[in-house]
């Protein structure tokens, strides 16, 4: 897919909690093994976001920071839309709050969008459709989760909290592009893989399940869909940024495809972070854009579950070297960091029953 | 402007008065007041409350009381200025006897602070701040009173046992004051060791919460003999505000609204900060006593703690600053206390103290602040007879 | 807190938009009728930057309802880069690692719930710069 009008990425931000909970300290109160997790999982450590923390905040300081990146007042983005599964509220959109927040408020779109971990490349799917149409000049789309993972279920090890934000605008309009599209795939079907019920607290998944028939058949066909039409082969990327939920997954869906192990570990965050939901492979991309050179071609393969992936191509241009700088970066949040016990975890979470 | 004298006067012992409404702990002080004074009959009453609105779901205090005490269709009317709403009575009060516009007036406070359970209490004290701009964070009366403390500790690097030192004083005169509400003697470890509350502020930094009332008559001086054996005369008295947010402060470390209220009062008295034998003074907290000690004149800014080390502020030193204990450990009924502070300088004034009484006592001041500083009240008593 | 009174102030408590006195320069916040400097009654708008030191800080162990929750949180008082100050609270450190005067700079955070099924109030905190 391309829409009519040529898009480029005019800035990128991200923005991740300062709190982690290693997976050794889970497993200590669950009775369990570390070593699944770190080893096989390939994850260390999760964010935690602080008890003042939401959807909301992480995405008001990502967007500010794309903001300062595109060189953007807040008034000239014509959307705003939050992509997450774990949004303030049920009924009230998280746009509003994050527009009004940011001061891009009243002539505005907004809305939020759910579909597990691919909300926020929905989001980006949209801006691209409503930039590249003409209707708008500069779109906001923001991936942002603080997803719980239930106490002692494998999820609790590496559901963390953060979240990226993605300026879109017209190419023929970008002085500075950061990287232009070539173009993006959708591929959706009904597969009931992990989901949550309007009344429960945490999801359920249908472990062994979420694999083959869900990450895998959804990620690698986007994939292949998207090289097929753009006459592309793995070898043409010098990036590969796909959905996170542990160290496992995404390299090996890498490995299906065709890509190498150094493509992909450059944008593999979920050790440090854990998996960041609908800001997972939006947070990879941008830590692929912190460190990227003009000329690279990036490939952003996200995955939601219920399920679906969406997959582009971007070429990196020069605008990442002479933007970069003006929003810290996605290794500056990671390095960021004070570890905290199960029991503030569980207090920050909300998990005690108060 | 005629001058006014104080008649006579009446008050509870503060306490957690479970057992009596807010209309009869007034009217328990009223009466005593009335009591001996052979006036004809009240033309006003003045009175202050703060929470009575939250805690008893009570607004028209004044109807209130005045319809309970007897004294209907007399002028009746609520002033409020949050923890300064006594003083501010007191104001009201003495302009209506001085203007002329009437001759015997009844001023006076009363709180129930314990009709409110535990959170409500604080909650409804905690609005004399900045709703939109403190209260909105989550501070209170005590986290922003926290905050001038720190910063007052880490300018004038006052050790903290400075502070605890002040609470010490103010039980030992509390100890003799048969109307306190905690009347014991308390040691500098025993502050210091307390529940931390918002550091540094420790549970005995803290003006306990109690319920009580005072009333106080007045009429204009010339005519004082008529109606009772002894009087004191109110030669001063002022009011002035400050910013009601701490942060818009220019001082964080003074109190302007006590430095301008008392120079006004000092000017109108045709006294100085030297002349004064007793003051009762507003230390809802230890470090609010300090800074109005150091606003009122009593001391240099940043030195209280010297004074108070030399004794200077004991009964029978250079200036007995509350003798009755103050609001530390004779209790802190809201409203009512700025109308304490003037029963109890009167008392003094009129050799009626008991066990609290400060030898030779011939002028005295109140000073009662609203909120955080945002206002004070301050008036000046000289003996009469 | 009620919806209207938090739905006003939005703009001042998300955003930091202040006021400026046209005629002294003065800067006013929380805003005024007349200019707390010159007493002119001719005001427009300022925005107030958003890095500062921290004036002075406490540790709220008791907070008043509707704060349980988030106990202990510190509040403070921020001097802003142009003089400016404001109360609220410190966030992302812990209460034992606070100073006066360490610099400090504003983020958008969650303040309080009105239960379970009122509405979430946000405003700008600040944390240790980073």
């Amino acid at each position: 897919m391309k829409p009519v009008i040529d898009v480029a990425i005019s800035g990128w931000g991200s923005y991740i909690p300062m709190y982690r909970i290693a997976v050794e300290e889970i497993a200590r109160v669950w009775g369990k093994s570390p070593k699944h997790f770190r080893e096989e999982l390939l994850i260390d450590e999760k964010a935690v976001a602080g008890i003042d923390e939401d959807v909301a905040t992480i995405s008001v300081e990502a967007s500010k920071n794309a903001l300062s990146r595109a060189g953007l007042g807040p008034k000239e983005l014509g959307a705003v839309f939050v992509g997450s599964e774990s949004k303030p509220y049920a009924v009230k959109p998280t746009g509003t709050i994050v527009a009004e927040a940011i001061g891009a408020t009243p002539r505005v779109l907004s809305a939020d969008m759910e579909f597990a971990c691919k909300a926020g490349t929905e989001c980006l799917q949209c801006c691209i459709g409503l930039v590249g149409s003409g209707m708008i000049n500069y779109g906001l789309a923001i991936g942002a989760d603080t997803a719980q993972g239930a106490p002692a279920d494998p999820l609790e090890y590496s559901a963390g909290c953060g979240g990226t934000a993605i300026i879109v605008g017209r190419r023929d309009k970008e002085k500075e592009p950061v990287a232009i599209l070539e173009g993006s795939t959708s591929y959706v079907t009904d597969t009931p893989d992990f989901w949550r019920r309007q009344k429960c607290d945490y999801p359920s998944h249908a472990e062994a399940f979420t694999g083959e028939p869900a990450y895998f058949t959804h990620t690698t066909s986007a994939t292949k869909l998207l090289l097929d039409e753009l006459s592309l082969k793995p070898t043409d990327f010098k990036y590969a940024v796909f959905h996170q939920p542990n160290g496992k997954f995404p390299l090996r869906a890498a490995k299906i495809l065709g890509f190498k192990k150094e493509q992909v570990e450059p944008g593999l965050l979920v050790p440090y972070i854990g998996n960041l939901y609908a800001g997972s492979s939006v947070t990879g991309f941008s830590a692929i854009l912190d460190v990227a050179a003009p000329g690279d071609r990036v490939l952003l393969v996200s995955f939601g579950s219920g399920a679906g992936s969406d997959a582009f191509s971007f070429v990196v241009q020069e605008g990442v070297r002479t933007k970069r700088d003006a929003a810290p970066k996605v290794m500056d949040y990671i390095k960021r960091k004070q570890n905290i016990d199960y029991a503030i975890y569980a207090k920050f979470r909300r998990k005690i029953v108060l | 402007m005629r001058r006014v004298a104080i008649l006579s006067y009446g008050l509870t012992k503060v306490e957690r008065h479970w057992r009596k409404s807010l209309r009869e702990l007034f009217g328990d002080a009223a009466k005593e007041a009335l009591k001996d004074t052979k006036i004809p009959g009240l033309d006003a009453l003045i009175v202050g409350n703060m929470c009575a609105s939250d805690l008893s779901d009570q607004n028209n205090i004044g109807a209130l009381l005045a319809d309970y005490l007897g004294i209907l269709p007399s002028t009746a009317y609520r002033v409020e200025a949050a923890c300064g709403s006594g003083g501010a009575a007191i104001l009201a009060a003495y302009a209506s006897v001085a203007s002329g516009m009437y001759d015997f007036v009844m001023t006076g406070g009363v709180e129930k602070l314990t009709d409110g359970v535990g959170g409500d209490t604080t909650y409804s004290l905690g609005k004399a701040a900045d709703a939109e701009y403190e209260l909105f964070f989550g501070s209170s009366f005590v986290s922003l009173n926290a905050l001038i403390m720190n910063h007052y500790m880490h300018v004038y690097h006052t050790p903290r046992e400075a502070f605890a030192d002040l609470a010490v004083l103010m039980h030992k005169n509390g100890a003799r004051n048969p109307y306190a509400q905690l009347p014991f003697e308390i040691t500098r470890e025993i502050v210091l060791n307390s529940e931390k509350i918002a550091d540094p502020i420790t549970l005995y930094d803290c003006a306990p919460v109690g319920d009580g009332a005072a009333a106080i008559i007045m009429c204009p001086l010339e005519d004082a003999p008529k109606y009772s054996d002894d009087f004191v005369e109110i030669t001063g008295v002022a009011g002035a505000t400050d910013t009601i947010n701490v942060s818009s402060r220019s001082d964080l470390l003074s109190l302007n609204s006590t430095v301008v209220a008392a120079n006004k009062a000092y000017k109108m008295a045709k006294v100085t900060p030297a002349d004064i034998d007793v003051a009762e003074i507003h230390d809802t907290f230890t470090i609010t006593g300090a800074l109005s000690i150091e606003d009122l004149g009593f001391s240099e800014k940043g030195k209280f703690n010297k004074l108070l080390s030399d004794g200077a502020f004991e009964p029978g030193g250079v200036v007995a600053i509350n003798p009755s204990g103050g609001l530390k450990s004779r209790g802190h009924p809201v409203g009512a206390t700025g109308s304490y502070q003037v029963a109890e300088v009167t008392m003094q004034l009129m050799g009626r103290a008991g066990r609290m009484q400060v030898p030779n006592a011939e002028v005295g001041l109140t000073q009662n602040i609203g909120g955080s500083g945002s206002s004070t009240y301050v008036a000046i008593l000289r003996r009469a007879r | 807190m009620s919806v209207p009174r938090y739905w006003r102030e939005i703009p001042e408590r998300s955003r930091l938009e202040a006021s400026k006195c046209t005629r002294c320069g003065n800067i006013i916040y929380p805003t005024r009728a007349r200019c707390t400097k010159c007493g002119s009654d001719s005001i427009g708008p300022y925005q107030l930057p958003e890095k500062g030191k921290l004036l002075t800080f406490t540790v709220v162990r008791n907070p008043p309802r509707g704060f349980e929750k988030m106990a202990p949180f510190v509040l403070g008082i921020i001097e802003l880069e142009d003089g400016a100050r404001l109360t609220t609270q410190i966030t992302d450190v812990m209460p034992g690692e606070v100073t006066i005067g360490m610099p400090v700079e504003a983020v958008f955070r969650k303040v309080s719930e009105d239960g379970d099924s009122g509405i979430i109030e946000y405003a700008i905190k600040f944390r240790p710069t980073f």
